[in-house]
């Protein structure tokens, strides 16, 4: 399963979507996300891809976008 | 180590119901109250100051601790929403229970006080002998209507806790501290100004630092969390409460909540929600009593007691 895949599986089993949201859609603008979600996603993340995402890191912006998420993702890897 | 006594708790008559906030902010009543749990909160009349909160719930408190104010050794006095930057409350409230050279400190803290000051009280109480905490809060004068977010969640009130040297009713057995001022900016109140809020980062890093921390201190003590009689929160938000019930596996009902009717009142939420708790149903429920907040800073904290048979 490729990152992006991963990420889509753990949106879905957090938030209520139809469909994937476009990579760089605001998954907070669209109310994909909100407060209660995110640390959901959050901890879906880490299980998903079995990495441990430090306090120092839970900055929501982050978290924004199935971009965003590969992007910190990717630099974790990096 | 020393007890907890008695709990008290005072609060505005003003009711200010989900319809009303909607009619001014332009968000929804019901969902509202879906978001936060929130039905309505109290907000304090003009002129009502936050010492005078304090002064009736420390009076309620001292009523239900059987002690007089000249037993009282020290004063503790956490808020964030003070009418001066100093001197704040406490040297105020002193002086109206009567004591005139009791030492009385302010702990200007905001979600985190009330739990801030009864670790301190337990430090503090081998010296002193009885230490009343109180936790006061005008939030309804530091919010804005423009911000709905925020200007939702927010309630007036205090509350109070006497931690004595002699007894008590609970045993306190041991508490956890931890600041991070790495999101200082993400929840704060300038000088001038409403309070600013990212709700977003708050409930993030209070969903996981929260658990996280209660779980260290029960483990610590070899218990489990689902051993625990009850949980008194900070009252931030029923869904918060919620996700850390959760996230302990602990059935929702085990954390007491009155967030409905008084909303978020910051420092006071805890000691409110003890006295209440303790006046309600306290004897129905036996095991380890868990204090815990989350707050500005971030500071957070959890604090274990055990009831006294």
């Amino acid at each position: 399963m490729s990152k992006q895949a991963g990420i889509l599986k753990v949106i879905h089993a957090v938030a209520d979507l139809a469909t994937d949201p476009a990579p760089d859609e605001s998954l907070f603008g669209s109310g994909a996300l909100d407060s209660f979600t995110l640390p959901d996603l959050v901890t879906g993340l880490e299980q998903e891809f079995r990495i441990t995402i430090p306090d120092t890191d839970l900055v929501p912006e982050r978290f924004d976008s199935v971009a965003k998420i590969e992007a910190y993702l990717d630099k974790r890897a990096g | 180590m020393p007890y907890l006594r008695s709990f008290g708790c005072a609060l505005p008559a003003e009711r200010v119901d989900n319809e009303a906030l909607a009619a001014r902010t332009g968000r929804d009543a019901a969902e509202i109250e879906e978001k936060t749990g929130i039905r309505e909160r109290r907000y304090a009349a003009a002129g009502v100051t936050v010492a005078d909160l304090g002064l009736a719930a420390a009076s309620d408190c001292l009523a239900n601790s059987g002690l007089s104010a000249q037993e009282v050794g020290l004063i503790l006095f956490a808020t964030g929403s003070g009418e001066r930057c100093f001197p704040g409350p406490a040297s105020e409230l002193a002086a109206r229970l009567g004591l005139t050279s009791t030492p009385a400190i302010d702990l200007p803290m905001a979600s985190v006080g009330s739990l801030t000051g009864i670790a301190l009280a337990n430090d503090l109480a081998p010296r002193y002998g009885n230490v009343l905490v109180v936790a006061s809060e005008i939030m309804s004068r530091r919010i804005s209507d423009a911000d709905p977010d925020t200007a939702i969640l927010f309630g007036d009130g205090a509350g109070a806790c006497l931690v004595s040297r002699e007894s008590g009713f609970a045993r306190i057995v041991d508490f956890a501290l931890y600041t991070d001022g790495n999101s200082a900016g993400s929840l704060y109140l300038p000088s001038s100004g409403t309070l600013q809020m990212n709700g977003l980062a708050v409930i993030m890093h209070a969903s996981r630092k929260l658990p996280r921390a209660i779980g260290d201190l029960l483990n610590k003590h070899g218990i489990s969390p689902a051993d625990v009689g009850v949980y008194l929160m900070h009252q931030a938000n029923a869904n918060l409460l919620r996700k850390v019930a959760s996230t302990l596996k602990v059935p929702d009902e085990r954390f007491f909540s009155n967030i409905e009717c008084y909303g978020n009142t910051s420092s006071a939420s805890l000691l409110i929600a003890a006295a209440e708790w303790r006046r309600a149903d306290a004897k129905a429920i036996a095991g380890p009593i868990v204090l815990a907040a989350f707050g500005a800073g971030f500071h957070w904290g959890v604090l274990l007691a055990e009831q006294i048979a």
